[in-house]
């Protein structure tokens, strides 16, 4: 259960390996030791990441989870949920690809296209339907600004956290009834494995900033948080300044 | 509490937890309609406790006789059952996210009251204002009394309360002469404190209703000769002050004796306070004009606050007004005030839904004990609060005397206090650490105000604590009674 100051009992962790996850549960944790559920592929990197959460005092099981393959998803969830409750659901997993890449070769964008997208609504249907059974818990979303306004560098990218963040969003009012809050975290540039060796993006920020303010979100239940803050300002800009514009900006 | 406008009719229609709230047309079907056994209609429903915090979405049923309780609970899901009374506990007790809340306040016969004896038998749901205002004419009161009479008496017993008077006359549970259980079995069983299955009644006196259902109680009422208390009151310019006045053996001279002190003051000021202390008046100690009838019930309620107050109007700079007002109005030394119960008692039953003050985000009542003798402890508790950006306006504290013998039962002799907080960003951090402080000084915190702390802070507090679990096991050993605050601090799996 979340208690009344939002502290959770366990979080799973879709994307076990992903550093923004990891921080997000490192930052409850920090507060609370709790159960912690990661779920991702097999790997040096996944068990790294459990003794790295093990560490913060907290009890870890792993749950094999390939985003790739969409038909396992349900599985997973029950799997992720057989230990108990699940208090906070975390959708981290996701793929930046090669910008270029990604809109001249089929199978780069649909790789994305699966990761980022089909396999989001896969767990988040999935996860909605036991939230929902138990009547309680959180879902966090990692949304992305790239999914605000397509630019010409990343736009696959974008179009794809367009789409997990529309659904996600709607998720929101769905779950609305059954009390179980649904957040979506949209991080500027964020300093990760990810984006190594790109060149950071104004206002850029690291996986601790953006695991605070998902905490934040979750503990006074927000639906809609972005990281830092001001790109909401920025955000909002951007969308509406005249294509001719946007496009001539450095972004 | 918010209620979905799906109401069921029958148990088919409310299928399960997918099923209880499709409303536009949406395809519950498929479902194993889980409350096959009971015919009372549920309907799906958000609770939360007094402090308004963590609701949950739970399937609600109102049963109006043991026999309905019976057959909700042998027909409850996978996700169990618990029974709610008037919802004043203020952290998570009365909820059950998925599963079946039992709403007892259908089950309020009116109580009967042996006018020679004062023995009342009660069903589960009354409230003890009902029961007050019944047991008054005949000349009998309630023994035990929390801050407000909206609880009922399955709430009391569940909960232990105490009240302004437990130094002389113990909690709840130690004036229920015989109860009537609803087990997992689906059997009600008649238990008394020294009888063969007195484990299982000390287990439910505190047992947050996870032994099973009150359906009923046989409670002994203490006679009385008016509804009035002689009051004295005292007000003490620090906490030492006041520490010294229930300690130099004065307190034993009334019958209640509570104390509300300031948390917004620090240095000099730290915890200074308005002690208030009285027993229950004899009819020749009132004035003439209220001998006529002393045993009037004067209950009325000023106001009911609307669902409207901002978050962080109850802030630090409010609070602190609010105290120094309420210190300032208090006489500086008064003896012999003859006062009715809601002035000298349950001042805040004079208001609705007063919860409401705290805004959306709600409030936390955090109320710990700390054992007689660790006064340093209590000193360095209350100058934490103090110190902290976590102001509190509604402060109380209360020399505690004997517990009673149930292993959950939250008094013992020594300190207890309870200061609210309104939900703000840090307040988990502020109070783990109070907890900190408290489980130092040997002390422990009390579940019907508990709606935060962790299953193994809880646990330190109550040594007797798997005692219980014991005896709850073996009466319900497939886990059927369950609630939130249950599986929040692991207290039944």
């Amino acid at each position: 259960m979340i208690d009344a100051v939002g502290n959770p009992q366990s979080v799973l962790l879709l994307g076990g390996t992903s550093e923004i996850g990891l921080a997000i549960v490192a930052a409850f944790a920090t507060d609370r030791p709790m159960r912690v559920v990661l779920a991702a592929r097999p790997s040096e990197r996944l068990d790294a990441a459990k003794a790295r959460v093990e560490k913060l005092g907290c009890a870890v099981e792993t749950v094999d989870f390939d985003a790739r393959v969409v038909d396992t998803h349900a599985d997973v969830i029950r799997k992720a949920f057989a230990g108990g409750d699940v208090d906070v659901a975390v959708v981290a997993f996701g793929l930046l690809g090669d910008g270029e890449k990604a809109w001249t070769d089929v199978d780069a964008a649909v790789e994305l296209a699966t990761v980022n997208y089909t396999a989001a609504v896969s767990v988040g249907v999935a996860l909605a339907e036991r939230m929902r059974e138990q009547s309680h818990g959180a879902i966090v979303a990692l949304s992305s600004v790239a999914g605000e306004r397509p630019r010409r560098s990343n736009f696959v990218y974008g179009s794809t956290k367009a789409g997990l963040d529309a659904f996600y969003t709607g998720l929101t009012e769905a779950m609305r009834p059954y009390d179980v809050g649904v957040t979506v975290v949209r991080p500027g540039f964020v300093h990760t494995r990810m984006t190594e060796g790109m060149k950071p993006a104004p206002l850029s920020t690291t996986p601790e900033v953006v695991a605070a303010a998902a905490v934040d979100a979750v503990r006074n239940r927000r639906e809609q948080v972005w990281v830092p803050a001001p790109l909401r300002g920025v955000m909002s800009v951007l969308r509406h300044l005249p294509r001719p514009v946007f496009r001539r900006l450095p972004v | 509490m918010r209620r979905s406008s799906t109401l069921c009719d029958s148990a088919d229609a409310c299928g399960g937890p997918s099923g209880g709230l499709d409303r536009g047309g949406g395809a519950g079907g498929g479902r194993v309609a889980w409350l096959a056994m009971s015919s009372t209609p549920t309907s799906t429903t958000s609770l939360h406790g007094w402090g308004r915090t963590a609701p949950t979405l739970a399937h609600v049923t109102v049963p109006s006789t043991p026999a309905d309780v019976v057959a909700a609970v042998t027909g409850a899901g996978p996700r169990g059952v618990i029974a709610r009374g008037l919802g004043r506990s203020y952290g998570d007790p009365a909820q059950n996210a998925g599963g079946l809340v039992l709403e007892m306040t259908g089950l309020a016969r009116p109580p009967a009251i042996d006018a020679d004896t004062g023995v009342a038998v009660v069903d589960g749901g009354v409230s003890l204002d009902t029961l007050m205002r019944a047991a008054l004419p005949l000349g009998w009161w309630v023994p035990v009394l929390p801050g407000t009479r909206q609880v009922t008496i399955g709430g009391a017993i569940g909960a232990d309360v105490h009240g302004k008077n437990h130094h002389t006359k113990g909690s709840f549970g130690n004036h229920v002469l015989s109860m009537d259980l609803v087990t997992a079995e689906g059997a009600v069983r008649t238990l008394t404190p020294d009888g063969p299955e007195a484990e299982l009644f000390w287990a439910t006196v505190g047992g947050m209703g996870l032994t099973g259902v009150i359906v009923a109680a046989t409670v002994q009422l203490q006679p009385t000769e008016s509804a009035y208390f002689v009051v004295d009151t005292d007000r003490t310019r620090d906490l030492d002050e006041l520490l010294m006045l229930l300690t130099d053996g004065s307190d034993d001279t009334y019958g209640y004796s509570a104390a509300w002190f300031d948390t917004t003051t620090t240095g000099a000021k730290l915890g200074r306070a308005v002690l208030t202390r009285g027993s229950l008046a004899t009819r020749d100690q009132l004035p003439a004009k209220l001998r006529a009838d002393p045993l009037k019930f004067e209950a009325p309620q000023l106001l009911t606050f609307p669902d409207r107050f901002p978050n962080g109007l109850a802030n630090r700079a409010t609070l602190r007004a609010f105290s120094e007002l309420w210190y300032r109005k208090a006489p500086r030394r008064q003896r012999g005030a003859i006062q009715n119960i809601t002035a000298f008692y349950q001042v805040l039953d004079l208001f609705g839904d007063w919860n409401r003050v705290y805004g959306s985000r709600g409030f936390l009542q955090y109320q710990f004990l700390v054992p007689s003798g660790e006064e340093p402890a209590l000193r360095r508790i209350v100058e934490k609060i103090g110190a902290s950006r976590h102001a509190s306006g509604l402060n109380v504290l209360k020399r505690f005397g004997a517990g009673n013998q149930a292993p959950l039962s939250f008094p013992q002799p020594g300190w207890t206090v309870t200061v609210d907080f309104p939900i703000e960003p840090g307040l988990h951090r502020f109070c783990d650490e109070l907890d900190g402080l408290v489980l130092e000084a040997g002390g422990r915190l009390y579940l019907a105000k508990e709606s935060r702390t962790t299953g193994a802070t809880f646990k330190r507090g109550y040594p007797r604590f798997e005692e219980w679990r014991k005896v709850r096991d073996a009466a319900d050993p497939g886990g059927l009674f369950v609630s939130d605050m249950a599986r929040r601090l692991e207290l039944t799996q």
